[in-house]
């Protein structure tokens, strides 16, 4: 017993004492590469092509900047024990990942135990800088609140009195619907919720959910369902003929991610968040389009773009710091401004540690085969969000 | 009523792959005995063969061709598996193939990335198929109606072949009586073979069959086993009859409970199989088990002394390295040893049940994580100071241990193990679904030690402390009077039962016991991570602790302690490896071949193989 733990942590450590490029910089990722492929991939391939381009144009402070991947299995405790891993032995200087946001919300909360920077790029939760936010806690992504609020603002123009939601039964999902009530109640007191259905997540019965929103009769439905999820719900309700004469709005569900699989059966009329990559004005948005497509063959999701911004974010973090103790990476977030990202100027704001990356708004159509966003547009976080007062009062105080 | 009618045929529909795939397991289990995990593995590869043989093959001979095409080549795959993996390991003590099983779960997992990418696949569409018939004014998707017609086709096929035909004559014998088969000249090993091989390919044709109404992923393989057991097991294990039967009452079910309890989708069929087994403890249509049949298997077992002057020597000295491992180790090392020790005193407390009560669990991560949650909400919601809500870990857990075991109890072997099941599904829907309380899936956060234990090395000392009394209290107990009428209602309930043993009040105490060290186990692991998620609670988190004691070898002292301390071990070293599911399952496998009577068990006969060529080298 004895000699087989020695035996094994004697391997762990040589397979851990391999010599790193001793002049790098080194960052810890932490993601569910296994779990969640078919978003991690593309997420780690757009921190590959930044960092190609960030060392290739001499680093940061004179270094190569470098990222030590890790599978944490889509299990919070793992997570939890591959951050200590990352920051106590492989020499990181601070941590990033996590695409589930329980799993981001677990670093978050051990990074502010322990000191160390944690820029949570793609969880989407709320939480995770309101509710539950700590100053070690930077976050990239538009979170849930402000996509949905997008959606109502878009909601309310229309003369739709009565709605049903469809969202996985969980976290996430129950947030989504929250938000869209509240901001589409706000915005129109008049409208009524008729039908709410919860499918486990990615479990769904989608013709029986789809039979039950057809027998609430709704004027518009609000759908949060995404992967195979939504898949099987658009081809039962499109089937079903639950989508003629409806509109719908669907968070997340111009994402590639999650079109792409749906090939010409696209639902054609959703008013969506998304990234419209194919459709991108001449600028620093279809260079990264262009860049990504040489660098992989393959077209980008919008987990590229979160990958290569994620990396951006640390590079110009670190040139500002000039060291990479935590105390000053962490101090270098704060207000950092990052020039010609492919969104435009991105900036992580201090009040509450999150940046304003936006989102993509625009309708669903189907053209050659493929589900694309028309009519789209960018639009910036800063009016969906509450007041700077009941942030503050959401914070945990600091 | 058109409503109604229209629900009706959309479950009826639902049935039709969840039937098939859970066919296909009944079968297995009915004659091999072998729980197999790995059944929905087949199912995700039947999905993923059918979309890349629809692509190549057109129209409509091309799709139902693609889909028989697909059975039988997961067919081939399962026969494969089985003897390559499965067919070394039947010695092996009972449940134990389903260690097998969860390394071919990894296996499969790594080669489906590998072989067609992560990117979801939407099903192809049955050519001529697409659209709706209207009956009552009600759309109904027409390939339902196709599934709905199909499903009564393949359940006479298949009773046909088991009650008509000479090789369905054989798989009944040997589903009553394996060895009296084995007696009567039939090749068993063939035998089994086919059988599996013909509940693959079942599993595959359920995969192709639903490639219209979803597609291939790489995560149904985990998504549909759960509902897989549930309908085995209300249908009762090993009845074709049954499955069919518990599949359609569960996905009616379901589509009731879409429509007027739209919340209810986590825990439905849970709370169905649940009072079905209580109600029937072996399922709609299911026969009692044949008494006995734990410990036939394998060698008779030597009974469990205490460790002699040498072993706890061992044990001291191996207590001393832990004691002064901070003087050495960096942080991690301890970081990681805490894990271990949490991991090992939960996989003790399971043992504790399984190898001594003969009891198997399948959700005996309730009450790791009930004790996680009950101190982690005392933190959260009351700030109580961190003593007082550890302390309260394992109480929390063994009162729901009292509580769920009471219902447990009096079932037994799989209906037992499907029942904790049962409970704890419940007991994660709760954790995940009361939000004003336990915050869903966003956990409860910033659940840190008191100041004094706050630092690595501290912490490690406590958790030393608590997991090495847990693992010592546990073991006293199996040498107390009480873990020999534990045993004794293991080997013989009914020659227990006539020396005045009350083998189900001992083997309630006895699950209540290990609940609460589970719990304490959860009651170190929270501060440890500093936060709590229902991820604790799920299926997959039994299933860990419960692959752990069997690798470790069920019949020894250490089985647990030392699987636990591998399988940590080795996962922190795989998982910096690209492809460490494909490396870790076989390395289970592998471990399963070698060591049948697990990692403990195989190194004891070992030695005492080689003390006896010693002895009579002597002589």
């Amino acid at each position: 017993m004895k000699l087989l733990r020695t035996a094994l942590l004697a391997a762990t450590a040589a397979m851990t004492a391999l010599p790193a490029l001793a002049d790098s910089i080194k960052i810890g990722e932490i993601n569910h590469y296994k779990r969640l492929a078919a978003f991690a991939e593309p997420y780690k391939k757009g921190i590959e092509l930044a960092l190609s381009e960030i060392n290739g144009a001499g680093g940061v402070m004179g270094k190569d900047l470098e990222f030590i991947f890790r599978d944490d299995q889509g299990d919070p405790a793992e997570a939890v024990k591959i951050a200590e891993d990352l920051m106590t032995r492989e020499g990181t200087v601070m941590i990033t990942g996590s695409i589930l946001s329980h799993v981001g919300l677990a670093i978050s909360s051990f990074a502010n135990e322990k000191g160390y920077v944690y820029l949570a790029a793609e969880p989407l939760a709320d939480s995770l800088v309101w509710s539950s936010g700590n100053p070690y806690t930077y976050r990239l992504r538009a979170s849930t609140w402000v996509q949905a609020a997008m959606l109502a603002e878009e909601a309310a123009k229309t003369d739709a009195i009565k709605y049903a939601t469809i969202a996985p039964n969980y976290a996430y999902g129950q947030d989504a619907v929250a938000a869209f009530k509240a901001n589409l109640k706000r915005l129109k007191p008049e409208v009524e919720f008729v039908a709410e259905q919860w499918p486990a997540l990615f479990k769904i019965d989608a013709g029986a959910e789809a039979q039950a929103i057809e027998r609430a009769k709704p004027d518009a439905i609000y759908n949060v369902t995404f992967g195979t999820d939504l898949a099987k719900f658009v081809r039962e309700g499109g089937d079903r003929g639950l989508f003629d004469g409806r509109k719908v709005y669907g968070l997340l569900t111009g994402e590639p991610e999650y079109l792409d699989p749906l090939g010409d059966e696209a639902p054609e009329g959703w008013f969506v968040t998304g990234y419209p990559w194919y459709d991108l004005p001449e600028g620093p948005g279809a260079d990264f389009v262009a860049a990504y497509q040489d660098a992989t063959g393959e077209t980008p999701k919008i987990g590229s773009l979160v990958g290569y911004m994620t990396a951006q974010s640390i590079a110009a973090a670190l040139t500002r710091a000039g060291a990479t103790d935590s105390e000053s990476i962490r101090a270098a977030f704060e207000d950092l401004t990052i020039e010609d990202t492919p969104i435009g100027t991105l900036h992580y704001r201090a009040l509450d540690n999150q940046s304003n990356m936006g989102a993509y708004v625009g309708t669903l159509a189907v053209k050659d085969g493929k589900g694309v966003m028309v009519d789209w547009e960018y639009k910036a976080p800063a009016p969906y969000m509450p007041t700077d007062e009941e942030i503050m009062a959401m914070r945990p105080a600091e | 009523m058109a409503f109604f009618l229209a629900q009706i045929l959309t479950g009826l529909a639902n049935a039709a792959a969840l039937f098939l795939v859970a066919s296909g397991l009944s079968l297995i289990f009915g004659v091999t005995r072998i729980v197999n995990f790995a059944h929905g593995s087949f199912y995700m590869l039947g999905a993923f063969v059918g979309v890349t043989l629809m692509d190549i093959l057109p129209g409509h001979v091309g799709f139902w061709g693609a889909i028989l095409l697909t059975g039988l080549a997961v067919g081939l795959i399962g026969a494969f598996v089985e003897i390559v993996v499965l067919r070394p390991v039947y010695r092996a003590p009972e449940l134990f193939q389903l260690v097998a099983t969860f390394g071919v779960i990894l296996v499969i997992q790594d080669l489906a990335l590998m072989i067609w990418g992560a990117e979801d696949r939407l099903g192809p569409r049955a050519p001529g198929l697409r659209g709706v018939w209207r009956i009552f004014g009600e759309p109904v998707p027409k390939y339902d109606i196709v599934l709905i017609a199909i499903t009564p086709v393949i359940l006479f096929a298949l009773w046909y072949l088991i009650t008509r035909t000479r090789m369905g004559t054989l798989v009944r014998a040997a589903t009553q009586d394996r060895e009296m088969v084995g007696a009567l000249g039939v090749n068993q090993a063939w035998l089994f073979t086919g059988v599996f091989a013909l509940g693959s390919a079942l599993a595959g044709l359920g995969g192709a069959l639903q490639l219209p109404k979803g597609g291939a992923d790489l995560l149904m393989d985990f998504n549909i086993i759960g509902s897989v057991f549930v309908v085995v097991v209300i249908g009762g294990m090993g009845s074709l009859p049954g499955a069919f039967i518990a599949a359609v009452i569960i996905s009616v079910l379901n589509v009731f409970g879409v429509a007027y309890l739209p919340q209810s989708t986590l825990v439905l069929m849970y709370v169905v199989m649940a009072v079905v087994l209580i109600v029937r403890p072996y399922g709609l249509l299911g026969r009692e088990e044949v008494a006995g049949e734990h410990g036939q298997v394998g060698a008779p077992e030597r009974p469990i002394r205490p460790y002699g002057a040498r072993g706890r020597m061992v044990v001291i000295a191996l207590l001393a390295a832990l004691a002064l491992l901070p003087l050495v180790a960096d942080k991690f090392i301890l970081t990681l040893m805490i894990d271990v020790i949490v991991f090992a005193l939960f996989a003790a407390s399971l043992h504790f049940i399984l190898g001594s009560g003969g009891l198997v669990s399948f959700g005996h991560a309730a009450f790791f994580g009930g004790g996680a949650y009950a101190a982690a909400l005392l933190v959260f919601h009351t700030d109580t100071p961190m003593e007082l809500a550890f302390i309260a870990a394992p109480f929390a857990a063994g009162l729901l241990a009292l509580g769920i075991g009471w219902f447990c109890i009096r079932l037994s072997g799989v209906y037992f193990a499907m029942l904790t099941l049962a409970f704890s599904q419940l007991v994660w829907s709760l954790a995940f679904q009361w939000r004003s309380v336990t915050r869903g899936d966003d956990g409860l956060v910033n659940i840190w030690p008191a100041d004094w234990l706050n630092a690595t090395a501290p912490f490690y000392y406590f958790t030393l402390a608590m997991g090495v009394g847990g693992i010592l209290f546990l073991r006293h107990i199996i040498h107390a009077p009480f873990g020999y009428a534990l045993r004794a209602g293991r080997d013989s309930p009914r020659q227990a039962e006539a020396m005045g043993i009350n083998v189900k009040r001992v083997q309630f105490a006895a699950f209540a016991v290990a609940g609460a060290m589970a719990g304490l186990a959860g009651g170190i692991f929270v501060f440890s991570k500093g936060s709590v998620f229902p991820t604790e609670l799920e299926i997959a988190a039994s299933f860990d602790v419960l692959i752990v004691v069997f690798l470790g070898g069920v019949k020894t002292l250490a089985g647990g302690v030392v699987g636990a301390a591998f399988l940590t071990g080795v996962e922190d070293w795989l998982t910096r490896l690209e492809y460490w599911r494909l490396i870790l399952g076989l390395l289970i496998i592998a471990v399963v071949i070698i060591a049948p009577e697990g990692i403990v068990g195989s190194l004891r006969t070992l030695w005492v193989r080689i003390r006896h060529i010693e002895e009579e080298e002597a002589k």
